[in-house]
């Protein structure tokens, strides 16, 4: 019993690192319908710049994300004001694929002219490191900070989007740009705030999961994998089906590596293949 | 223009002297992860050749030495084998050194026997590798010749049941051997063997499983790098380490570049290695001056620097045994039963396996002055590869 519990609670803390890395670019997909496959490159630019700002400048950890997410979408915006904003209106698949796997490659090749080809590491306040007894366990203190992030972002998105009039007008501008525009609302500066969003969530789940999927200059393309993968199998767009896919997945994979680790990924994968056989549209994905 | 002539003959004359008088460098290629996660590891490669470079001069005789580098990068075979391939058919390479990982050095194996070509492993610690060609040498360490120390020392120190954890992959499986087989014959009993994938990071449940398995100590090994420092964090602050558990290792688990970030929780690790960078000799403090020197960090050293210097001079007496000729033959039988002081200690390649011997010592993690250091308590004198030879 205090197993199940145990393992059960591994898998929620591992669920919500995926979600954290995740929710970025299910916003993009989901509301700018934009497979961004530069996801990655934008976490990891926010993972070097908060390891930049508390290796090299000393800052604390509780700066660093905010500056980090915050220097990101500096740093990404140039790029939605001259390469983005083009897809909004031309979704077609390939050119999205072409134009942000391109975005990848560049981003990887400058950070490793840049900072080098090695490892960053973000180191944790005291605060955070080393274990915290909640009773029947121990449990690393930085896997709760963790659960907190992802239960508060998951909560903030949700309010932003279904009960705020800017989420009203997103969602206009996504269902029907141009009946929302003939409506006044400005659809451009609507989707350079998503954008925005989507960039400082990925800049922000690229720091917070930083424990789990190191920083290096190939982390846009190792990881690219598991963020679609979480996207597709909760649905694209869906905080809730994010969610709800971050936590079934890492329920599958922490089971897995605890009955059977040397099956390596396979309990993963097979419980991606099974949702996505059943629901093709993700766990609560809209029909297209 | 009978003038021309001649002046174009002498021309062409001095500039065949030129030529003939500046003999060819050898190329020596060495394919290292000079990026990603392990990069550190490839650096070190260099960093330790640079050092044997400085101190012995580029020239063995008047013939100069190049060293040419590859990356390796991650465990990907096919890809070293074309590195490898690149190094001798382009850049015409009389020597391959290097390789981190064993998956990678298996793959370049074939290659030697045909090109002729040495290879000195730098690395790679799976007992075999030095079977696929009898042009292999390695100067590094295998899991055998480590590993068999650690369950000699965990018995000794009362270990009853233990939990084997390592990397599902070559080294990781010779670990495993050897542990189990050693340990079991001194009468301690293995309650459970993980073999963790190698591309794991979230050791949550490898922790809960140990815990389950009632185990007093846990023996593991993960190549060095981000996953040994993910798997320690794990043992500590998963509450295992609280609850008097013993963690056991390899020295790999506890690079000297990883102590900072594990912390002062980590006081009390053991672990069995050939090198510690707090070593206390005059060769050891040499090679750190240089290492320092040339622009290294202190706290970057590894183990991969110390094998790589040592390999710089095999390779160096190998050039002088065979006076720059492609000879393999008579170049691996000038290195076997070579021995010398390394700052490791008193080494010596071993003529039937032509994997080094070497001291293993048995280290405690303790913090001196405030820094985390691997202090060397107790030494097991001119330990094989136990996986190749009896004694």
């Amino acid at each position: 019993m205090r197993t199940v519990a145990s393992i059960a609670l591994d898998a929620t803390c591992y669920g919500m690192t995926l979600f954290m890395i995740s929710v970025g670019l299910s916003v993009m997909m989901g509301l700018m319908r934009i497979v961004n496959l530069a996801h990655g490159a934008f976490a990891m630019i926010g993972g070097y710049i908060a390891s930049y700002a508390s290796v090299s400048l000393g800052l604390n950890y509780a700066i660093a994300i905010p500056l980090a997410a915050l220097c990101t979408i500096l740093v990404a915006l140039p790029l939605e004001v001259v390469l983005y904003r083009r897809l909004y209106a031309n979704s077609d698949a390939l050119t999205q694929l072409l134009l942000t796997i391109g975005i990848t490659f560049l981003i990887i090749g400058v950070a490793n002219y840049v900072f080098g080809p090695t490892l960053k590491k973000i180191p944790l306040p005291a605060s955070l490191s080393g274990p915290f007894d909640i009773g029947f366990r121990m449990l690393p203190t930085h896997r709760i900070f963790v659960l907190a992030c992802g239960c508060a972002t998951a909560l903030a998105l949700w309010l932003l989007l279904e009960r705020t009039e800017f989420g009203i007008r997103v969602r206009a501008a996504v269902d029907n740009a141009g009946m929302a525009e003939a409506l006044g609302i400005r659809t451009s500066r609507i989707y350079l705030a998503t954008f925005c969003i989507a960039v400082g969530l990925a800049a922000f789940g690229g720091v917070v999961g930083a424990e789990l999927l190191p920083i290096e200059p190939y982390y846009a393309l190792r990881y690219m994998v598991i963020f679609l993968v979480v996207v597709s199998a909760g649905g694209a767009g869906s905080i809730a089906g994010a969610f709800l896919a971050s936590m079934l997945l890492g329920l599958a994979d922490t089971t897995g590596k605890y009955l059977m680790p040397e099956f390596g990924e396979f309990f993963f994968y097979s419980a991606v293949i099974l949702i996505v056989a059943i629901f093709p549209n993700g766990l609560l994905g809209r029909e297209h | 223009m009978r003038k021309f002539a001649v002046s174009l003959t002498a021309f062409a004359a001095c500039l065949f002297a030129g030529t003939a008088m500046a003999a060819d460098p050898i190329r020596v290629g060495i394919v290292g992860t000079m990026s990603g996660p392990y990069a550190l590891f490839g650096q070190n490669f260099k960093r330790g050749i640079d050092a044997w470079v400085a101190q012995n001069g580029n020239k063995v005789g008047d013939i100069p030495v190049e060293f040419i580098y590859r990356d390796e990068e991650a465990p990907n075979p096919a890809k070293s084998r074309a590195l490898a391939q690149e190094l001798i058919v382009k850049e015409k390479v009389q020597y391959l050194a290097g390789f981190y990982f064993t998956p990678n050095a298996l793959a370049v194996a074939p290659l030697l026997g045909e090109s002729k070509t040495p290879l000195i492993v730098m690395n790679a610690a799976t007992s075999a590798i030095v079977e696929k060609s009898p042009y292999i040498v390695r100067t590094s360490f295998t899991m055998w010749q480590n590993t068999k120390p650690a369950a000699l020392v965990a018995k000794e120190r009362g270990a009853k049941k233990v939990a084997i954890a390592v990397s599902d992959y070559g080294p990781g499986l010779d670990a495993e051997a050897a542990f189990k087989g050693t340990f079991e014959a001194a009468g301690g009993t293995v309650v459970e063997a993980i073999r963790m994938p190698l591309a794991t990071t979230d050791f949550s449940p490898i922790m809960q499983r140990i815990k389950d398995s009632g185990a007093d100590t846990v023996f593991t090994f993960l190549p060095s790098g981000p996953p040994t420092l993910g798997f320690v964090k794990a043992f500590i602050d998963n509450g295992l380490k609280a609850s008097g558990v013993k963690l056991m290792s390899t020295g790999d688990v506890v690079t000297e570049p990883d102590l900072p970030n594990i912390g002062d929780a980590g006081i009390g690790i053991l672990s069995t290695y050939h090198y510690a960078v707090s070593h206390d000799s005059p060769e050891n403090k040499a090679f750190i001056d240089q290492f320092v020197k040339d622009g290294g960090k202190f706290d970057e050293i590894a183990m991969t620097s110390v094998a790589a210097y040592d390999g710089a001079r095999l390779i160096y007496k190998m050039i002088e045994a065979t006076k720059g000729q492609r000879d393999p033959d008579a170049a691996i039988a000038a290195v076997k039963s070579m021995s010398w002081v390394s700052p490791r200690g008193p080494v010596s390649i071993d003529p039937e396996t032509r994997h080094i011997r070497q001291n293993v010592y048995l280290r405690e993690l303790v913090k001196v002055d405030g820094k985390l250091l691997n202090k060397e308590i107790q030494t097991f004198e001119a330990q094989p590869d136990w996986a190749l030879s009896k004694k």
